[in-house]
């Protein structure tokens, strides 16, 4: 029975595919992979959206939106409309193919990247060898749709905006990958399969997650900050920074397009989530052995929920990060540590079982990180500004 | 330690969302269609026109001087003068408004028009719910949209309005007395023999109206 739960989907998928032909059966299971995930995320992209303007709005001490049925939960359904119902609004100097492809090939490939990740227990839809790699080599095309965006709009904000995200984007994906290339080490496989299959196991019935080892937590933090960067959420969000340029690369993007944008964004975040959880979290197995008749897919989503609710929480707190800052905490701090961390996993890797090897390790991460830290917060001092003015 | 101040903040903005669910006081929301706190004495948004007495068209204060419209800066009042007299408040006869349009679209609520006008016709009103489907014309106020009785405006301004009260009173002693100071004298002149070549000066009833291009304020 609880069998049964867990592969609901998988049982189903097969009931629906018996009834064709025997050749064409494989087109149609991966069909039906597909239309589970284009519209299982945009319905988790709804939610997310009114838990953000509640969640936001309780942070800041106001009710955030209610008055859309009951406690405002239709809220998205409205947002939904409103934003089919608008204009859609193309610059006459703009180019228009490129400005109407950009929010396409944006909502396209974040949606690829969905295709390796592991949802639950024989619920990957395309399980291939080098899924890791592929997933990132999906999402770094992100940038490419960005950079369409600003640069078909000809708008001065909108390309700004655009050059901002593009150099965060692609400082922030080298931290990215080496956060998760420690992991690729422990395991020796890119396979996120695999990776996921090496966490589901359990010592006195606690779980094998790699955030529970040295090399795993600082994986994971370096990870969660270069994936907030990477999908330009606060307080990373200088491509949009609606204080200095409107709305940044999609400035002149209204509509239904803006709400393409928008979606492409959310459901960009969720993918990333589900690559850190496959990574670290352990994916789809449950937290503790005890839990496991719970169905996979319900862990997949409770925990890529959960790392939505500690992105809104971020974004709730912390303000926006100036250029140079963002650029030096990227390539002085984050860089360096993501690189760090590598040498650990191997230190970690090579001295066997036992106690030292924890000790090592969290002292090596612990004290560099101290010393980062105490570094890059030594303050500059600056003496009283002089002005030479012009004769 | 580095990261410190980010936990601190953290654990700020979680206070702060559990907070608001169990403590109602933390929320400053007012439920607006439903709940409404009633606007402090110095709001104001548009000007309005006030009348005295019961008869808008009779009590309007305003006697069409322009001040208001040259001072306007955004140049949103338009003013006709009238071409006939009709007595005021004080029972002088003067040019009253044949047309006073304002367009709330263009008004910027700046409150110079108040500040310059002589006559205290024109003061600034509270009511804000002024949305319409039409978005010319229903925010083009005219003469009768705009007049709105002293009684209005002692409710939306007390302090305000009694000041205003007595100063007119005040006036309006004083041209009283000055009437009766006139009138004694006229009698004292008729009852002395006349002078030889008394030509009667037709005395204007109406003040000249103040310098138009006079910066005020």
């Amino acid at each position: 029975m609880i069998e049964k739960l867990d592969q609901i989907f998988v049982i189903l998928a097969h009931w629906v595919v018996s009834f064709l032909p025997v050749w064409l059966q494989p087109y149609l299971m991966v069909l039906l992979g597909v239309v589970g995930i284009v519209v299982t995320f945009p319905a988790l992209f709804a939610i997310t959206v009114l838990l953000e303007r509640k969640g936001l709005g309780r942070m800041q001490n106001r009710y955030g939106p209610n008055r859309v049925g009951p406690y405002g939960l239709f809220q998205p359904i409205a947002d939904g409309i409103k934003s089919l119902t608008k204009e859609d609004i193309v610059p006459l100097s703009a180019d228009a193919v490129v400005h109407f492809l950009a929010p396409v090939f944006l909502v396209v490939v974040v949606f690829m990247g969905y295709a390796v990740i592991p949802i639950g227990r024989n619920m990957t839809l395309v399980n291939i060898d080098a899924g890791l790699l592929f997933f990132f080599a999906i999402g770094a095309s992100t940038e490419l749709s960005v950079f369409m965006a600003g640069w078909s709009s000809r708008n001065k904000y909108s390309l700004l905006g655009a050059m901002r995200a593009v150099a965060q984007m692609i400082s922030y994906e080298v931290p990215l990958l080496l956060s998760s290339v420690a992991v690729v080490m422990m395991t020796g496989s890119l396979s996120l399969n695999k990776i996921v299959d090496q966490q589901n196991q359990y010592t006195y019935g606690l779980p094998h997650w790699n955030i529970f080892t040295p090399w795993g937590f600082a994986g994971f933090l370096l990870f969660a900050i270069a994936a907030t960067a990477e999908t330009n959420r606060s307080p990373f969000d200088l491509p949009e920074g609606e204080s200095e340029l409107v709305a940044g690369y999609f400035t002149e993007y209204s509509g239904f397009k803006f709400a393409l944008f928008f979606l492409g964004e959310y459901v960009g975040m969720m993918g990333i989530s589900g690559i850190g959880t496959t990574l670290f979290l352990g994916g789809y197995s449950a937290p503790l052995q005890i839990l496991g008749f719970v169905p996979s897919w319900l862990w997949f989503f409770a925990k890529i929920m959960l790392s939505m609710c500690v992105f809104i929480w971020v974004r709730g707190t912390l303000p926006r990060l100036r250029q140079d800052q963002l650029m030096n905490f990227a390539w002085k701090f984050v860089l360096p540590l993501s690189l760090l961390n590598l040498i650990v996993a191997a230190t970690w890797r090579f001295m066997g079982e036992g106690p030292l090897r924890w000790i090592v390790c969290s002292a090596i991460l612990l004290v560099v990180y101290v010393f980062m830290g105490r570094l890059g917060m030594k303050r500059e001092h600056f003496g009283p500004r002089s002005y030479r003015y012009a004769e | 330690m580095l990261g410190e101040g980010i936990l601190k903040g953290l654990g700020e903005t979680a206070r702060n969302f559990a907070g608001s669910f169990v403590s109602a006081d933390r929320l400053t929301t007012v439920q607006y269609p439903e709940e409404r706190i009633a606007p402090i004495e110095a709001t104001r948004d548009f000007p309005f026109l006030v009348y005295d007495g019961d008869d808008w068209e009779a009590g309007l204060r305003c006697v069409a001087c322009q001040i208001c419209e040259k001072e306007c800066p955004p140049k949103c009042i338009y003013i006709v003068k009238s071409t006939d007299k009709k007595p005021d408040a004080l029972g002088k006869p003067q040019i009253y408004p044949a047309r006073f349009d304002i367009d709330i679209s263009v008004c910027m609520s700046c409150q110079i028009c108040v500040e310059v006008c002589p006559f205290e016709a024109i003061k600034m009103d509270t009511e804000f719910e002024l949305s319409t489907t039409d978005r010319f014309g229903g925010l083009l106020y005219d003469k009768e949209e705009l007049a709105k009785s002293n009684e209005h405006y002692h409710k939306i301004h007390p302090t305000e309005a009694a000041e205003v009260d007595s100063r007119l009173a005040e006036e309006k002693a004083k041209a009283e007395a000055k009437a009766k100071a006139a009138a004694a004298a006229a009698a004292a002149k008729a009852a002395a023999p006349k002078p030889p070549v008394a030509a009667p000066v037709a005395a204007s009833p109406v003040a000249p109206p103040p310098p138009e291009s006079e910066k005020q304020g």
